[in-house]
Parts: structure tokens; sequence; C-alpha cells
């Protein structure tokens, strides 16, 4: 019996995994939920904005918990979309600390709202402190992995 | 706690043999089997780190990374009155299936001093977050099978009227009780100005018949050490401490809901990320009543492994 429902365990997560989707990183569309933020949460500034040490501290934290949805150099990876797009790079510093906050839980994006609010604008300064891809050339150095 | 069904013992009496003969083995074999499987897999993909909760009872709102399969080990070493002391662990593998479906699977077994050393069932748990986006309170709706023994002692949850007593017969005759259990609960949880409190309501219901539903409860509050990250990487930087408190306890079962013939336990836990990527945990726990254990330690370590969903769709021929 035991070992039925182990099997039937194993072979559940198996089919999980493997239903597991990736199309976020190449949908367009998901940067429309940055356009959802009330106004109110949008016009909210950084307040770590002229902290010297925030974008530092924002590309540890990426590297820790983002690095691996967005890729190493947020050029987007295999299941999140590229932080260097327009869109994210346009939006408003509240619009982005808001979509951190409430993520896109149905479209795999996981609420971080775990991570301390000052932690949470430090990714903020973080990711606006990268170049945009429009103007960036492959063959200069992108920003500094962190 | 249990539902007794003792089983005839085997004519050649497994109590007569020497330990460690009476350890359940087949059951031990499939578990490491199922380790080692686990194990392997994980080195096709790589390790990542995130913010976990510090509570080893409680739980807060929030979910595995999707696609991430997180690997803990807890330990729990307790007091008995009346009985030998023990040393219950667990083993968890823990992923997130979806940003709104984490599943869970426990393995459990316990030593109990000058006694045996045996393994004492499974557990299969799934949390489901039921909104969207963050709102003013958090709800999860969790939902587990457990099958378990009666010498089953990783205090997990403390429910209906489970007693210091329950937990001292010998394992001979402890592992002959079955259970085989629904557990849901009802998580509530509220993350403000880097404060965490959570709310946990239990429902139990053991699918034998005749058994009634049990209620319990647990509840925590934890704040990292340091809310803004350090620019450096560090493993002593006070953001990569969480501390906190959990309580837990039993509320009787339908038939005699409330506070008697329940116990109680009162618990500072105490999370350390390291850059490592490991997470340690850390929660003395003391009992808050005459039928609680006197004292619980608790320990735990986690690793989690980032992209496990995508190397198992790669394994089966799936897009990368």
């Amino acid at each position: 019996m035991t070992l039925r429902c182990s099997a039937i365990v194993l072979v559940l997560t198996l089919a999980m995994a493997t239903a597991q989707t990736n199309s976020a990183s190449k949908d367009n569309s998901i940067y429309g939920e940055l356009s959802k933020a009330p106004a109110k949460a949008a016009a909210r500034r950084n307040p770590l904005e002229a902290d010297p040490e925030a974008v530092a501290a924002g590309g540890k934290l990426f590297a820790r918990h983002c690095a691996e949805c967005h890729g190493d150099t947020a050029d987007g990876g295999k299941k999140g979309p590229s932080l260097r797009a327009a869109e994210v790079q346009q939006a408003t510093p509240g619009s982005l600390f808001w979509l951190l906050t409430n993520g896109v839980v149905r479209r795999g994006m996981p609420v971080w709202s775990k991570l301390p609010e000052p932690q949470r604008w430090q990714l903020v300064s973080f990711i606006k402190s990268l170049t945009p891809a429009s103007q960036s050339d492959p063959n200069v150095e992108k920003a500094p992995h962190p | 706690m249990t539902s007794a069904s003792p089983q005839p013992e085997s004519s050649s009496s497994d109590s007569d043999l020497p330990w460690p003969s009476r350890v359940s083995w087949p059951p031990v074999r499939r578990a490491l089997s199922f380790g080692l499987l686990a194990l392997a897999l994980l080195f096709l993909v790589r390790t990542a780190q995130s913010q976990e909760s510090p509570y080893i009872v409680a739980y807060d709102h929030y979910l595995e990374e999707p696609g991430s399969l997180e690997v803990e080990y807890f330990s729990t070493f307790g007091t008995q009155r009346g009985g030998n002391d023990f040393h219950a662990f667990w083993a968890e593998f823990e992923y997130g299936a979806t940003a709104w479906w984490t599943t869970e699977l426990y393995l459990d077994g316990q030593t109990t001093f000058n006694d045996s050393t045996i393994f004492t069932g499974f557990r299969w748990e799934n949390r489901f977050r039921l909104l969207q986006r963050e709102h003013f309170i958090n709800p999860v709706l969790y939902i587990e099978y457990e099958q378990t023994s009666g010498a089953d002692k990783i205090l997990k949850e403390v429910e209906g009227h489970d007693v210091e007593e329950d937990y001292s017969d010998p394992n001979a005759l402890a592992r002959y009780d079955h259970d085989h259990e629904i557990e849901t609960k009802l998580l509530l949880s509220k993350t403000f100005k880097g404060w965490n409190i959570a709310q946990n309501t239990i429902a139990t219901k053991n699918v034998s018949p005749g058994e009634p539903w049990e209620f319990g409860y647990a509840i925590g509050a934890s704040r990292p050490l340091a809310l803004k990250a350090s620019a450096k990487r560090c493993s002593f930087c006070r953001e990569n401490f969480i501390a906190g408190i959990e309580m837990y306890g039993g509320l009787g079962d339908r038939h005699s809901f409330g506070l008697h013939d329940t116990s109680h336990y009162l618990a500072p836990v105490i999370a350390w990320y390291l850059p490592s990527d490991w997470t340690l945990r850390l929660s003395p726990g003391f009992g808050l009543n005459d039928n609680s254990h006197r004292f619980l330690l608790r320990w735990g370590v986690s690793r989690e492994f980032s992209g496990f969903g995508s190397a198992i769709s790669r394994l089966f021929g799936g897009r990368s």
C-alpha cells in the first residue's frame, strides 16, 4: 500500500514537473501587467533613490532571487521576460515596486512581498540601473553582473 | 490521535529479534530509493536562495517558486515523561508546481532512546494560493494526506487531544497503530513593515470509521533582523537572520471542542540564510501545560534547487 501510494506521488510530481510552461519569456503581453498598477502605487517614489548602495544591494538580491527566471544579466531567461525591455525601463519605480509586491501569479511570477519593503526598493533601483535593450550594443559589456 | 488497529505478530515475532533486525527495513529501503532518485536529479539543476519562512510548524502564505525544489531535513528532540526521550526526523521535498500551487512530500522517522529506530510514514501536502494579488490578509488552502503509524513523533502539528502520554508507548506497539488522515488548514498571513504574522486553523479527519474531526491552531510572528540588504555578499549580515516566535496546540475534537486535555507549545524560532544557498533553522519549544512535552528542540537544514521542473521536463523530452 505504502509503495503504491509512493509511486502515485512520484508519478504525479513528475507529471506536474513536465507540465511546467515556459511561455512567459516569449510573451510580450506580460509587460502589460505593469500598466495595471493603481495610480497611487505607480506614483510612489523610490525612497532609496539617493542611496549609493541601493543598486549594488539590489544586484545582490537580483542574483539571489530573480536571475534564475530573468537571466543572469536580466536579458530574459527560461521563464521570465527581459528587464531591459523598454516597457520595464520606462515604467515608474512605483509600478515596478507594485509588480514585485503582487507578482503575476497566474503567469508564474510569485509575489515578493516576503522581501522587506526596503529590499524591494533596492531591487527596483537595480532594475532601473540596467542598460535598456534598445541602447545595448552586443559588443559592449552589459551592466556588471552582481 | 491514532486509530488503534493492532496487527497480529507474525509467527516469528519481530519483537524477539535484536535491534536493528526489528527495524522496519522495506519502507526504509523504499524511502532511501526515492531519496537517491531525487538526489540524482538534483545534479541537473542549480541552487538558489529564496527568503524562506523561519517557522517550523506555522505556515505563512508564501509558496515555493514555480519549478523550484526545496529539499529539507528537520529534527525534533523531545523529552518524554513516563517513557523514553526521542529524536524524530523528517525529510521534505517541496516543489513549486505553479506560482499558486506548492506540493510537498514528507518522509518521517524516529528514534526512541533505549528502544529502536523506525520509519513512521509519509505525508503528501498541497498548498493553494486563493487570491492572485496581495491583500490585507492573504489566505492559502492547505490539504494533506498522511499515512503514518502511531509511532510518528515529528509533532509537525498538534491537534485534537494530542497529549504527551500518547507518545510513551514503545515502538514495537505504537508502530501497529495506523493513521490515514486528511488534514486541512486555512493559512492566513500578512507581512507589514517587515513583520510577518501568520495564523493557521487546522481541521483533521482520520478516515477510519468513527473518528471525529479534530482541531488545532498555529500562530507565528517573525521579522528579519535588518530590512535593508547590504551591498556585499556576507554570511553574518543581520539581513540574513529572521527571528520570530510560534505557538501551536490542539483545540479538541467535534465531540469535545476546547482546551481541556490538549497540549500547547511556545517556541522561539530563528533562521539563518547562508550565501552558499543553505538555510538553517533552530527552535527550542516549551510545553505550556502538563499535557505537553516539557521541551522540544527542533532544527533543520534546507537547500533550494531552482529549475528542477525544467530538468525533469528535459529528461522526458520536453522543452527546456
